[in-house]
C-alpha cells in the first residue's frame, strides 16, 4: 500500500469515452494490497474495460466475498453499487441482486479460495442457472489474505514458500465451468492486459454466465521459484489459443481481419466479438473438443489462455424462469405482491 | 530505440525543465525546497551561485524557466519560479559570511571589464575570488547598466541593485566610473591579460518618417528612460504615444503615467499575438489603464506651428496563415491620433564606434562582433564579449550566463589552457528513500493554483516614481506556491534487471507515463504508449530488455508529476526516486579544490 492516495491530477490528453469520462473517473480508492500484486493489475484491466464500454457507474454492481481478491471492488468504480458478502457467498448474493434488477451489469470478483474451496457449491450453481454476470476469479493458487496456504487451484508439485509441495489434484475453474455448461469461458493473466481487457469487455457484454479465470500472482506468498502461479512461471508456460477484439454495436468492423484467421461472433446486444485463433489446433465449437484440448494442454504443463468457449444460443436465468422484462425492483408493489386472493387462485391451479 | 544512457548529465538535466530552460541553469527545485523548509538564506545562495542577482532577477527576470516548467503542461500555469526567487531574497538573513571573498594576494593576472552592467559584473564575481585583479571601466557615473538606467524603479528598487552589485564590488574590484573606453586599441596596449566587453546594445532604434526632427517632444525610449532615471527628465505631456509594443514600451508607458501623463496609448503595428512584450508586462500595463491599439502603422508626425500635435497612422489589415505566419498587411485607411509626446520603443542596436576595425575583430551587418558562442572570444585573442554586446539585446539572465562562460574562458586563457575545451557538466544521483513509503521530499501532488502577485493600490502607486508596485508573495502564498513544484529533479531511476513486469507501476501512475511494450522506432513507439506522447520535445526513457519477456520499460518524461507512486508500488525496488544534482562548471571549479576560497554554495 502507499501512504499517499493516487493524486487526482491526470494526463491532459486522456481519451474520453461516450459518456465523456476518462478512465480515471472509473477508479476507486487506493489499493491496500501488497505492491506488485497481480490483483491490482486486474483492477486496472477492469477499470479500462468498464471505461471503454462506457458503462454508467450507477448501472454497475460490484460483488465479492472474502480474500485479497474480494477486496478489490473497493479499488475500481467508486460510484458503482457494491456488496461484500461473507466468504464464498458472492454467487448467491449476486443471484438475489440480479433477480431484483436484471437491467444492471454485475461483476463478481472472487479468489481461488473464495470460489473453489468454501464457495465451490455456490460457484457451480450460479453457472447452472446461467446467471447473467461477469465472474472474475483472481487465481493465485493460495489463500493470500490468510498468509499463503495452498488453495484448491494449486498444481500438484507446486512449492510453497516454506514446507512441502502440494499433492492434491487442482480444480481448474475453466474446465469445471465448461463441464457445467457455462456460456462464456476465458482465461488470462494479470500481466497481459492486451489480452485481458477485451476478454473482460466480452464477458461484461455477454448475456449469461461469463467466467474470466485470471492467473494473478501473489507477490508475497506465491511468486518464488517452484511456484506454478508466479510471474516467471506463468510467462514461461503461457499459451495464447484465441484472443478477441470486442467491437461495440455502434462501431463498424474494420475490414483488416483476414477472415480465415478471424471469426466474428455477434452478441445479443448487437456488438461483435472477433475471435482471432492463435493456435490453429484449438477448436471451440464443441464443449467436448474444448475440454479435450484444455486437458491435453494442462497435462503438458501449459497455461491455455484466451477465449476458451462461447455459446450465445443459451438463455440466461430470467429467461429460463420466464420472468417479466421489467426489473422486479421497478414493478409496482401490487404487481409484485398481488395479495392473498391471487395466491389462492394460483394454488388452486395446482390442486 | 536504444536504451537511454542516464549517466550522461544531459538526460536528467533535461527532465528538470526549469533548470534546462534557465540560461544560467539555476537549480530551481533545490531552492524551492529550501524555501519550503524555511531556509531562505540557503535558497538565496543556491540562486546566487548560478544567477548571481537573485533579488534583481526575482523581480525582473525574463523567466524563460516558467514557460518551460512542467507544471504548466500538467495544468494551465507554471510554478511562480521568479516570485519564489524574490521570496528567498526578501526573507534571507545576513548572508555576508557566505559570500565568496577575494584572496589576500593577487594571482598576478589583470583583467579589464568594459561596462558595469550585469555581464561584466558576473565576470568580476567569478574571477575576483580566484585572485584576479579586476578593473571595471564604466562610462556613466553609476553601475548596473540598463538595470539601473532603463528598468524603472517601480519595478526594480535601486536599493536591491546597490546591495547585490555591492557584494561583487566588495571583492576588491577596481571600479572606474565616468571612464568611457574610447579606443579598444588603446586599452589593449595597457598591460591587461584579458579584456571583457560588456557594453550592451546602447543604441535605441530611430523612426525616420516625416516630421521626425521637427519637434523636441519625440524621444528615443532607452535614452528617455535613462534621463528619467537620472532625474534629467521630470515630466511629460498629458497625452503620450508609445511606438512599439515590446518590454521597453511597457516601461515607457508606465513611466509616463508617473511623471504627468494622463492618457497613454501604446501603438502596435500588428495584432496582439505578435506582441514582443511578455504577458505579465502587458498585464501590468493594462492594469494601469494603458490603452494598447493594434494594427496602427506610423506614417508621419503631425506638426502644427512647430509644435507636435499628433501622429498619423496607417490602419492595417493582415492575413494570418494556418501556421500563424503573418503577411505584410494592407492599408485600409489613415488616422491621426493627438498627443503631446511620442516615445519610440522599437528596439535596440549594437554600436561599437570605439572599437577600431583593424585590430582583428570582425563585425556582421548589424554591427555585432563575431563571437564564439561557447568561448565568448572574438577574433582577437584575449578579447571576450558577453551580454547584449555579444549577440544583440537579450536579457539579464543571458548576460549572466555569458559572464560565467567568459570567466571560465578568461581563467583558462590566463592559465595557458585551451579555451575550446569546456569543463564538463557532472551529475550526482542520490536515492531519496527514507522508509517503505517515505521520501525525503514532499511527493504529494498539491492541486493549488498559481499565486497572484499582490500589487500596491492603483491610487497609491503613482504618487511617486519609485514606489515598487509588486509587494512580493505573502508568507501564506509562498508556503502554497512551493508545494506546486513537482520536484522534477527527483528522478525516476529504473533498474531493468529487477523488474518482474507486474505492471504495478504502470497501473498506479496517475498521469500514465509508463508502458511496458516491445521496443520499436521512436515515432512508432510514441503511438502505442499508455497515454498520448505527442510532445516530441520531451524524451522517452527506454530501458534495456526486461528479463522475463525481453520487452522494454518506456517512460514518457513529458508530464511525470514525480509523485513516487511507481517506486512505492514496485515490489522489487526496480524504480527508485533519486535526486539529481547537475554539477554546472564555473571558473572556480577549474582550480584544485584546496585553492577554492569559501564556498559560494549552500553546503551542497
Ligand atoms: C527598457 C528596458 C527594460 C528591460 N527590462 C528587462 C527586464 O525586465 N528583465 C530582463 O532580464 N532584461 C530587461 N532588459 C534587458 C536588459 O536590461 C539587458 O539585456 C541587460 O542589461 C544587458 O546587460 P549588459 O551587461 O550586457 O549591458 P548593459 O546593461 O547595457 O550595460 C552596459 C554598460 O556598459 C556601459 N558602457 C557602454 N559603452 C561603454 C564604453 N565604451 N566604455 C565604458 N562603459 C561603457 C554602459 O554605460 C552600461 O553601464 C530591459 C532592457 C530595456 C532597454
Ligand atoms: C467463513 C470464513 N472462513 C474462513 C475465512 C478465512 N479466510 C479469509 S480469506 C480466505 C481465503 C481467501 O483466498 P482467496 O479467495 O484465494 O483470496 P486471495 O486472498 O488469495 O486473493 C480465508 C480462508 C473467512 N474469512 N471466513
Ligand atoms: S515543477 Fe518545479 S522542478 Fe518542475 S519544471 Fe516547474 S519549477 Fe522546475
Ligand atoms: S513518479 Fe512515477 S508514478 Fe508518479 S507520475 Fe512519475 S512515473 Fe508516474
Ligand atoms: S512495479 Fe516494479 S517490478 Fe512491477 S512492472 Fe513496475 S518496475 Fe517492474
Ligand atoms: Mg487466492
Amino acid at each position: 500500500m502507499s501512504y499517499i492516495a493516487k493524486p487526482k491530477v491526470s494526463h491532459p490528453g486522456m481519451p474520453k469515452n461516450k459518456l465523456g469520462l476518462t478512465s480515471r473517473d472509473y477508479e476507486g480508492t487506493v489499493s491496500t494490497l501488497c505492491a506488485g500484486c497481480g490483483h491490482d493489475s486486474v483492477t486496472a484491466a477492469i477499470i479500462q474495460a468498464v471505461f471503454e464500454l462506457g458503462i454508467e457507474p450507477h448501472m454497475l454492481a460490484k460483488m465479492s466475498g472474502i480474500g485479497c481478491s474480494s477486496k478489490t471492488p473497493a479499488y475500481f468504480v467508486s460510484q458503482a453499487h457494491g456488496f461484500n458478502s461473507v466468504h464464498g457467498r458472492m454467487p448467491s448474493v449476486t443471484t438475489g441482486a440480479n433477480a431484483a434488477n436484471r437491467d444492471m451489469k454485475y461483476i463478481g470478483v472472487s479468489g481461488d479460495g473464495d470460489s473453489l474451496s468454501i464457495g465451490v457449491g455456490q460457484f457451480v450453481h450460479a453457472i447452472r442457472r446461467n446467471l447473467n454476470m461477469c465472474y472474475v476469479i483472481e487465481n493465485n493458487g493460495v489463500y493470500g489474505l490468510t498468509k499463503g496456504q495452498f488453495s484448491a487451484s494449486a498444481d500438484i508439485g507446486s512449492l510453497p514458500k516454506k514446507g512441502l509441495p502440494n499433492t492434491q489434484e487442482p480444480i481448474d475453474p475453466a474446465s469445471t465451468a465448461l463441464s457445467l455448461g457455462a456460456t462464456y469461458i476465458a482465461r488470462s493473466f494479470s500481466g497481459d492486459k492486451e489480452q485481458l481487457v477485451p476478454l473482460l469487455k466480452g464477458a461484461l457484454m455477454h448475456r449469461g454466465f461469463a467466467l474470466v479465470d485470471i492467473v494473478s500472482p501473489c507477490v508475497t506468498f506465491n511468486d518464488h521459484e517452484g511456484s506454478t502461479k508466479s510471474y516467471a512461471h506463468t510467462r514461461q508456460f503461457y499459451h495464447h489459443v484465441a484472443d478477441i477484439d470486442y467491437i461495440p454495436p455502434t462501431e463498424e468492423i474494420k475490414a483488416s481481419y483476414d477472415l480465415g484467421e478471424a471469426m466474428p461472433i455477434k452478441l445479443h446486444d448487437g456488438s461483435t466479438i472477433i475471435l482471432r485463433k492463435v493456435d490453429k489446433e484449438y477448436d471451440l465449437t464443441s464443449r467436448a473438443s474444448a475440454f479435450k484440448f484444455l486437458r491435453e494442454r494442462f497435462n503438458a504443463g501449459e497455461i491455455t489462455t484466451g477465449l476458451l468457449y462461447l455459446d450465445e444460443s443459451r438463455v440466461e436465468m430470467h429467461e429460463l424462469l420466464g420472468n417479466v422484462d421489467t426489473p422486479l425492483s421497478q414493478l409496482p408493489l401490487e404487481d409484485l405482491i398481488p395479495g392473498a386472493e391471487e395466491l389462492k387462485k394460483l394454488q388452486a391451479r395446482y390442486r | 530505440m536504444k536504451p537511454t544512457d542516464t549517466s550522461r548529465p544531459e538526460y536528467f538535466h533535461k527532465v528538470v525543465d526549469c533548470q534546462w530552460g534557465c540560461p544560467a541553469h539555476t537549480d530551481v527545485p533545490a531552492y524551492i525546497r529550501m524555501i519550503a523548509q524555511g531556509d531562505f538564506s540557503g535558497a538565496y545562495m543556491e540562486n546566487r551561485k548560478s544567477n548571481v542577482f537573485p533579488g534583481i532577477l526575482g523581480r525582473v527576470c525574463d523567466r524563460p524557466c516558467e514557460p518551460a516548467c512542467r507544471r504548466g503542461r500538467v495544468e494551465d500555469s507554471p510554478v511562480a519560479i521568479c516570485r519564489l526567487k524574490r521570496v528567498a531574497a526578501d526573507h534571507r538573513d545576513d548572508i555576508s559570511g557566505r559570500l565568496p571573498r577575494a584572496p589576500d594576494s593577487s594571482n598576478g593576472k589583470k583583467v579589464a571589464l568594459i561596462g558595469a552592467g550585469c555581464a561584466s559584473l558576473t565576470v568580476a564575481n567569478d574571477l575576483a575570488p580566484l585572485g584576479y585583479e579586476v578593473t571595471i571601466f564604466e562610462a556613466l557615473q553609476t553601475t548596473g547598466g540598463l538595470m539601473r538606467t532603463n528598468i524603472p524603479q517601480f519595478r526594480l528598487p535601486p536599493k536591491v541593485l546597490d546591495e547585490e552589485i555591492g557584494y561583487i564590488l566588495d571583492m576588491n574590484v577596481d571600479l572606474k566610473l565616468n571612464h568611457p573606453i574610447e579606443s579598444l586599441r588603446g586599452l589593449l596596449e595597457e598591460n591587461f591579460d584579458a579584456v571583457f566587453v560588456g557594453t550592451g546594445a546602447p543604441h535605441g532604434k530611430n523612426l525616420e518618417i516625416p516630421g521626425r526632427y521637427d519637434s523636441d517632444r519625440i524621444h528615443i525610449g532607452i535614452e528617455w528612460l535613462e534621463s528619467v532615471a537620472f532625474g534629467h527628465i521630470k515630466e511629460v505631456g498629458e497625452k503620450v504615444l508609445i511606438i512599439g509594443v515590446g518590454n521597453t514600451a511597457m516601461d515607457c508607458c508606465r513611466t509616463s503615467l508617473r511623471i504627468g501623463a494622463k492618457a497613454v496609448k501604446v501603438m502596435a503595428r500588428k495584432p496582439r499575438e505578435f506582441f514582443k512584450a511578455s504577458d505579465w508586462e502587458l498585464e501590468d500595463a493594462e492594469e494601469e489603464n494603458i490603452e494598447i491599439l493594434v494594427n496602427h502603422s506610423p506614417k508621419e508626425f503631425v506638426i502644427e506651428d512647430g509644435k507636435l500635435v499628433g501622429m498619423k497612422f496607417e490602419l492595417m489589415e493582415y492575413k494570418i496563415d494556418e501556421n500563424g505566419g503573418i503577411d505584410r498587411g494592407t492599408v485600409t485607411g489613415e488616422k491621426i491620433i493627438l498627443c503631446d509626446d511620442v516615445v519610440l520603443a522599437i528596439g535596440q542596436d549594437n554600436a561599437f564606434p570605439w572599437i577600431e576595425r583593424d585590430i582583428g575583430i570582425e563585425f556582421d551587418d548589424w554591427d555585432c562582433p563575431i563571437v564564439d558562442d561557447s568561448t565568448m572570444m572574438c577574433g582577437h585573442d584575449g578579447v571576450f564579449f558577453g551580454g547584449d554586446s555579444a549577440f544583440g539585446p537579450k536579457n539579464i539572465i543571458w548576460a549572466v550566463e555569458h559572464g560565467h562562460q567568459a570567466a571560465i574562458s578568461i581563467h583558462r586563457y590566463c592559465q595557458g589552457e585551451s579555451i575550446a575545451d569546456r569543463p564538463p557538466y557532472g551529475l550526482n544521483l542520490a536515492s531519496q528513500k527514507m522508509g517503505m513509503h517515505e521520501w525525503s521530499f514532499s511527493n504529494y501532488y498539491d492541486d493549488a493554483s498559481r499565486g497572484l502577485m499582490p500589487h500596491v493600490d492603483l491610487k497609491e502607486r503613482f504618487k511617486k516614481i519609485d514606489i515598487e508596485v509588486e509587494l512580493g508573495f505573502t508568507a501564506e502564498q509562498a508556503v502554497q506556491e512551493v508545494e506546486r513544484c513537482l520536484n522534477c529533479d527527483i528522478q525516476t531511476a529504473f533498474s531493468a534487471d529487477l523488474c518482474i513486469e507486474c505492471d504495478a507501476c504502470i497501473d498506479v501512475c496517475p498521469v500514465k507515463c509508463l508502458t511496458i511494450t516491445a521496443n520499436g522506432e521512436e515515432d512508432e513507439l510514441r503511438t502505442r504508449l499508455s497515454a498520448p506522447a505527442e510532445n516530441h520535445d520531451q524524451a522517452l526513457y527506454v530501458s534495456t530488455e526486461l528479463p522475463h519477456t525481453g520487452r522494454v520499460m518506456i517512460k514518457d518524461e513529458d508530464i511525470c508529476v514525480h509523485c513516487s507512486l511507481c517506486a512505492e508500488r514496485c515490489p522489487t525496488g526496480a524504480w527508485d526516486m533519486q535526486k539529481s544534482r547537475i554539477l554546472v562548471p564555473y571558473a572556480k571549479d577549474e582550480l584544485p579544490d584546496d585553492q577554492v576560497l569559501p564556498a559560494t554554495g549552500s553546503g551542497s
